[in-house]
């Protein structure tokens, strides 16, 4: 190339330096988000993905000014968001590692993320630390906010105490004269909690009903002959099992290979998650729970059914109850920080977390108040439903669909959940 | 009356499964001395393979029989290939390697295989569960057990009868077993060691791959299932005896039986009791059941 044929070249590249920074002025500056779940591991394909799904469908339509209102500014408050999605797989301190990256390295906006208690447990007390805004989507454990005020971290989604009272009033509502009832759960702190609970709200709600057979395999055990067994020889008609996962589905095919659910009723407390790809392997007559009004049993708002069809529109599949916590949690954000918003300003995390803490919406996974952990964990009302498979459509379907309301099943403002159990559940309003 | 019962049906069936998943384990250790840890690769692979194999089966309206020997076939032929692509690939550059070098190879090469899994079947999890639908049940009192689980337990002691068979009675177990005992020495007597090495780790793999196979239907096939599993097959070889195949038999059968007497009578003790086990059968005698004491080489 000749000298006078590079002068183009040099004045458009100077020209397109020139108008770089004028367009970097116009646009607002982007909100960084870290968005952490499991990608890989056994956790993924029940939580982990249909989480980073929900992010990412959801995301993008916001990024497009098409939320529906009051979520229809474009990004958060006019700025695109940006998400780098890190896999939550690992152990907690490389989880926390991960984190501090999110924060320190990548400079993010806010993280919202985590399936696994043991991670949340781990990355509350950094993310004070760290005064990053952190978001937890899908961990259940209510000790979160139970054993130390946070001041950055939040929850929308309830804590796994109400999963089991809602399970106990189900059960309640369906066997009234139950004597017995048996459980398997994971033997770890997910599995234990849950199992406290329900046999807690089972005390409260049905006190001549006594636990039976208690298991508690190990995690990811895959095989479960031995439990179901136990099982077979228990006159319980009700079975309680938080079990999530591959541990869900091996135990449901084992077990209907020996029939045990024609002998009891199985009470899924997680069971939304298998409905899509169990279908006609999970029994008839099961009960199933979502971790709230998630997903198939998300109440049929505008706003649920907004999420229901961008969900199934990209992946195919409705959105099951992991895909509508990381949704609600991510709205949650984003109504907090346009409450913070002043002009179109970034808001400070402490303008944020300020805005966020007592904060009530409603979004896909029903109406939410954050009304517990001085104002940092949210609580709605909860659904359980019982399983049928419909043969001629193809189709899973819930029937039998009862809705607890918020005040029924989770514990009132300043008390523990534990504490409540033992209490004999004061200050809750059921109808 | 019922539960000793079921304590023994349970315990052969959880025995029969640990089995499986443990003998090419200790096959390959046995012979090569290497403390394979992408067997738990092989058992992913084999349970994919399987739901693979199911999910086409299942389309075609096949019988079931020949549906499952299409998936046990489609799995162990995945079994050779990784066995070849491993052992060619990769563990014949470490031969002669201090033996923890060896363990950090496998090991990387098994968080590879885990990322393989990811590429080719996603991270979704699968269901396998024709076959042991198909099976059916029996009624034994108040008992229900699977078929299925009746048939598992056959394998396992179809493979035990023929691996003694082959030890014994056939020229290529009598070599593995000079190589067994004394490598340097069988490699003198003319034994072509690098032949042995790779046959037998072509059949540890593809028993890697039938353990993934045969459990495929019980399970929900996902990721992690590899991990699980090394650590099951780990335990009860290391009650037998590190390479011996009737320690990893009687190895099986004590932790089975002790696990579902637990899980029926103080299920609170059921995590403790299988690593419960393997301390004390360690703590007596340190090389497991069934290895001899080894003179020490000078």
């Amino acid at each position: 190339m000749s000298k006078h044929a590079r002068i183009p070249f040099a004045l458009a590249a100077l020209a397109a330096m020139a108008a770089a920074p004028a367009q970097a002025q116009q646009a607002a500056p982007a909100v960084k988000l870290g968005i952490v779940s499991f990608l890989t591991g056994p956790a993924a394909a029940p939580f982990g993905i249909p989480g980073r799904n929900g992010a990412e469908i959801l995301i993008e339509e916001l990024n497009a000014g098409k939320g529906p209102a009051p979520f229809n500014k474009v990004g958060f408050g006019g700025s695109k968001v940006e998400a780098k999605y890190v896999d939550e797989a690992g152990s907690a301190a490389n989880t926390v590692t991960e984190f501090r990256n999110l924060v320190q390295r990548d400079k993010v906006d806010a993280v919202v993320g985590y399936v696994s208690s043991g991670n949340c447990l781990a990355v509350a007390p950094v993310a004070d630390e760290l005064k990053a805004l952190t978001v937890f989507y899908d961990c259940g454990t209510p000790r979160i906010f139970e054993e130390k005020a946070r001041a950055y971290v939040f929850r929308v989604s309830p804590h796994a105490t109400m999963d089991n009272v809602g399970a106990a009033h189900y059960v309640r509502d369906k066997f009234p004269k139950l004597t017995s009832y048996s459980g398997i759960n994971q033997n770890y702190a997910w599995g234990q909690d849950s199992w406290r609970d329900f046999v807690g709200a089972m005390n409260v709600l049905m006190p001549k009903a006594k636990a039976d057979k208690v298991l508690f395999p190990k995690l990811f055990a895959g095989e479960y002959g031995a439990e179901i067994s136990t099982l077979l020889t228990s006159k319980s008609k009700v079975l309680h099992t938080s079990f999530f996962d591959g541990d869900l589905e091996a135990f449901t095919y084992q077990e209907q290979a020996r029939g045990l659910d024609k002998r009891m009723t199985i009470v899924m407390t997680t069971g939304e998650a298998a409905i899509t790809r169990l279908k006609d392997k999970l029994p008839n007559g099961t009960i199933i729970g979502g971790r709230g009004e998630n997903g198939w049993l998300a109440e049929n708002t505008p706003i649920a059914k907004w999420f229901a069809k961008i969900y199934s529109d990209r992946y195919g599949i409705p959105p099951s109850y992991p895909a509508s916590q990381m949704a609600q949690s991510i709205l949650g954000l984003k109504l907090a920080y346009e409450k913070a918003q002043k002009g179109n300003d970034k808001p400070s995390t402490e303008d944020i977390a300020a805005s966020f803490k007592g904060i009530e919406f409603t979004g896909p996974a029903g109406h939410v108040k954050m009304t517990l952990g001085d104002g940092h964990q949210g609580v709605t009302g909860t659904a359980y439903a019982t399983y049928r498979y419909n043969k001629k459509t193809g189709q899973p379907e819930l029937v039998d669909v009862k809705r607890y309301a918020a005040e029924c099943v989770n514990p009132p403002p300043g008390v523990n959940a534990d504490d409540w159990l033992k209490d004999g559940m004061k200050g809750a309003k059921c109808n | 009356m019922l539960t000793a019962f079921a304590i023994l049906t349970d315990g052969l069936v959880y025995a029969a499964y640990l089995f499986i998943v443990a003998i090419g384990l200790t096959l390959i250790f046995g012979v090569m001395k290497i403390l394979n840890v992408t067997h738990g690769s092989f058992y992913a692979f084999g349970a994919y393979g399987a739901a693979t194999a199911v999910g086409i089966y299942a389309e075609s309206g096949l019988p079931a029989a020949v549906g499952f020997l299409f998936m046990v076939g489609l799995a162990m032929a995945i079994g050779l290939v990784l066995g070849i692509v491993l052992e060619r690939g990769l563990l014949r550059l470490v031969y002669g390697r201090d033996e923890v070098v060896v363990v950090l190879v496998t090991y990387a090469a098994f968080l590879i295989l885990e990322d393989v899994i990811v590429l080719i079947w996603g991270p979704r999890s699968y269901g396998a569960w024709q076959p042991m639908v198909a099976a059916g049940s029996i009624d034994i009192g108040d008992l229900t057990l699977s078929n299925y689980d009746i048939i598992l337990v056959l394998i396992a002691a179809g493979l035990a009868a023929l691996s003694y068979w082959a030890l014994r009675f056939t020229r290529y177990g009598r070599l593995l077993t000079a190589v067994i005992f004394d490598r340097e020495t069988a490699a003198a007597f003319g034994v072509n060691v690098t032949m042995i090495y790779t046959a037998t780790f072509l059949i540890g793999a593809m028993l890697g791959t039938l353990g993934g196979a045969v459990m495929a239907p019980k399970i929900s096939v996902t990721l992690g299932i590899g991990v699980e599993v090394i650590v099951l097959a780990f335990a009860v070889v290391a009650i037998g005896g590190m390479g011996s195949v009737e320690g990893a038999l009687i190895g099986a059968l004590i932790v089975g039986i002790c696990r579902a007497a637990a899980v029926h009578l103080v299920p609170q003790i059921e995590l403790f009791v299988i690593y419960g086990v393997m301390a004390l059968v360690l703590v007596v005698r340190p090389h497991g059941l069934f290895v001899r004491a080894q003179p020490r080489k000078i």
